[in-house]
């Protein structure tokens, strides 16, 4: 077994999910993208434990089987928040949304009591 | 070149091309689909490797479960059935940063490992992960389990307005 080959694969797959959170503008997708990174950086490990004689065999796997369980929990709360963000503005657009907490320009913040109160 | 070569050859194009639509196509739901191709051909690529576990738990939790959340939420935020055009912001930046990164490590792994060759370790059954985790991992899991409980916590505060807090 070449171990050159999954490296590059999870390489590409890690640069892709780069691309991907970066240009991507619905939140959806960013998460998509973030999906893309952890399984390259799962497959690294998952490769690390055949070419790598640790002193705990089998580490790599445990720690992929860690990263999966990180990447559920991670989804989970990341698309509550997108979830609520589209039940706040309407959109999941992660270009609208206001980096400060009370805009005094009332872009949208002013606006957000009624797609709320529309939801309920 | 062995057949494990061969499938990590193919199982890996598969994955890159899979990965490469997610982030390039302009169909919200197609987007996901190709996700579940991409992840599919992961867990062959853990098979070849002996992961038998990890690829097991690859398919159930993220082809399983995440990608079907990833779908519904797709699905609540009322995504166009059509291609939309409003899905990327213009961006050479991200290319170069993404190739930049992409490429930069390959070349780092090629160069570490050449085209040498190591022999396949024992299979990592259930068994045998199972001894690992519960043994000398035991501290890290329990502390997974905490994190779990929290996310799940923060997920349903979140997701009520109620009793969500938000004034």
């Amino acid at each position: 077994m070449r171990p050159v080959i999954p490296y590059v694969t999870a390489a590409l797959l890690f640069g892709l999910g780069v691309y991907g959170v970066l240009r991507r503008r619905n939140a959806v997708l960013v998460l998509m993208a973030v999906e893309l990174m952890l399984n390259a950086v799962n497959l690294v490990l998952v490769t690390a434990d055949t070419t790598v004689r640790a002193a705990l065999p089998h580490s790599g796997q445990v720690f992929a089987l860690f990263v999966i369980v990180l990447a559920a929990a991670e989804i989970g709360v990341g698309l509550a928040i997108v979830l609520q963000l589209y039940r706040l503005r309407a959109s999941v657009t992660v270009d609208d949304v206001p980096l400060t907490e009370h805009e005094p320009t009332a872009t949208g913040e002013s606006a957000s009591p009624a797609p709320e109160g529309a939801t309920r | 070149m062995t057949g494990a070569d061969v499938l990590l050859l193919a199982l890996g194009a598969v994955a890159v091309g899979a990965g490469a639509l997610v982030v390039a196509t302009r169909h919200l739901v197609r987007a996901g689909l190709w996700l579940v191709v991409c992840l599919g051909a992961l867990a062959g690529d853990y098979l070849v490797l002996t992961a038998e576990l990890v690829a097991w738990v690859q398919v159930l939790i993220y082809v399983g479960a995440v990608v079907v959340l990833l779908l519904f939420a797709v699905m609540l935020t009322r995504a166009p059935i059509g291609p939309s055009d409003d899905l990327d912001r213009p961006g050479w930046p991200a290319a170069l940063v993404g190739a930049g990164s992409g490429l930069g490590l390959a070349v780092l792994l090629v160069h570490a490992f050449r085209w040498s060759r190591v022999d396949l370790p024992a299979a990592g059954t259930a068994e045998r992960l199972g001894e690992q985790v519960f043994r000398a991992w035991v501290l890290p899991f329990e502390v997974l389990s905490v994190l779990l409980l929290a996310a799940l916590v923060g997920a349903i505060v979140l997701s009520r307005p109620d009793i969500g807090g938000r004034r």
